[in-house]
């Protein structure tokens, strides 16, 4: 490889690199509620579907 | 420069390289989870969870209610008999502690602290909406029975 192209190349990777620390910066909201939600179900216990609790019956009229 | 002298199938390959590996690292890092699952972070599930136990009477008496801010607060202290008041503050402190060591552990083992107030405030959001129906919920500054 010529040398000015290898210098090319470096550079290019150098700031392909630097690229890639610029997106890791901002927080991964979607990835956080998702570990969120496996750490809630554990401490909750909730594992076993996240509808609705049995122990209440719904009341008359509309149950949110 | 001599531009001229370069041969443009080495060219290409480089480019093809770098962006083959570009784009590996971009989809690896979109799809990523967040690392959870540290000696660390692992113990303070184990007794947040343990002590959920404890907690859950009090979520479902009112007595505790799940707070704004990612902790959860004794809100009606009356409504726990003064005997157990004191365990019940204890258990609320200990909570709070573990939660607070939780998000900044998260943050820490994803290599940026200052993510702590984020992983904090989606937390927060988390708890509240997942709250069981009849615990108490805090949005902004009121509460209010879910």
């Amino acid at each position: 490889m010529n040398p000015a192209l290898r210098w090319l190349f470096a550079a290019a990777l150098a700031a392909s690199a630097t690229a890639c620390v610029t997106i890791n910066i901002y927080f991964p909201a979607a990835a956080a509620e998702k570990a969120a939600d496996r750490i809630i179900d554990e401490v909750w216990q909730m594992r076993e579907g996240a509808g609705s609790a049995p122990a209440t019956p719904p009341a008359a009229g509309e149950a949110k | 420069m001599k531009f001229g002298s370069m041969q443009p199938r080495s060219l290409s390959g480089c480019v093809a390289a770098l962006f083959v590996g570009l784009v590996l690292a971009l989809s690896a890092h979109a799809q990523g989870n967040l690392e959870i699952d540290t000696p660390a972070i692992s113990a303070l599930r184990k007794t947040m969870q343990q002590r959920h136990a404890q907690l859950a009477p009090l979520y479902a008496s009112g007595a505790v209610g799940i707070a704004a801010d990612g902790t959860v607060s004794l809100r009606d202290a009356a409504a726990v008999p003064l005997a157990q008041r004191a365990q019940a503050n204890a258990a609320v402190a200990a909570e709070n502690a573990d939660r607070a060591a939780l998000y900044r552990e998260i943050a820490r083992a994803n290599g940026h602290p200052e993510w702590e107030a984020e992983v904090r405030r989606t937390f927060a959001q988390r708890w509240l909406e997942r709250a069981q129906p009849g615990w108490w919920v805090q949005q902004g500054t009121s509460w209010s029975r879910k």
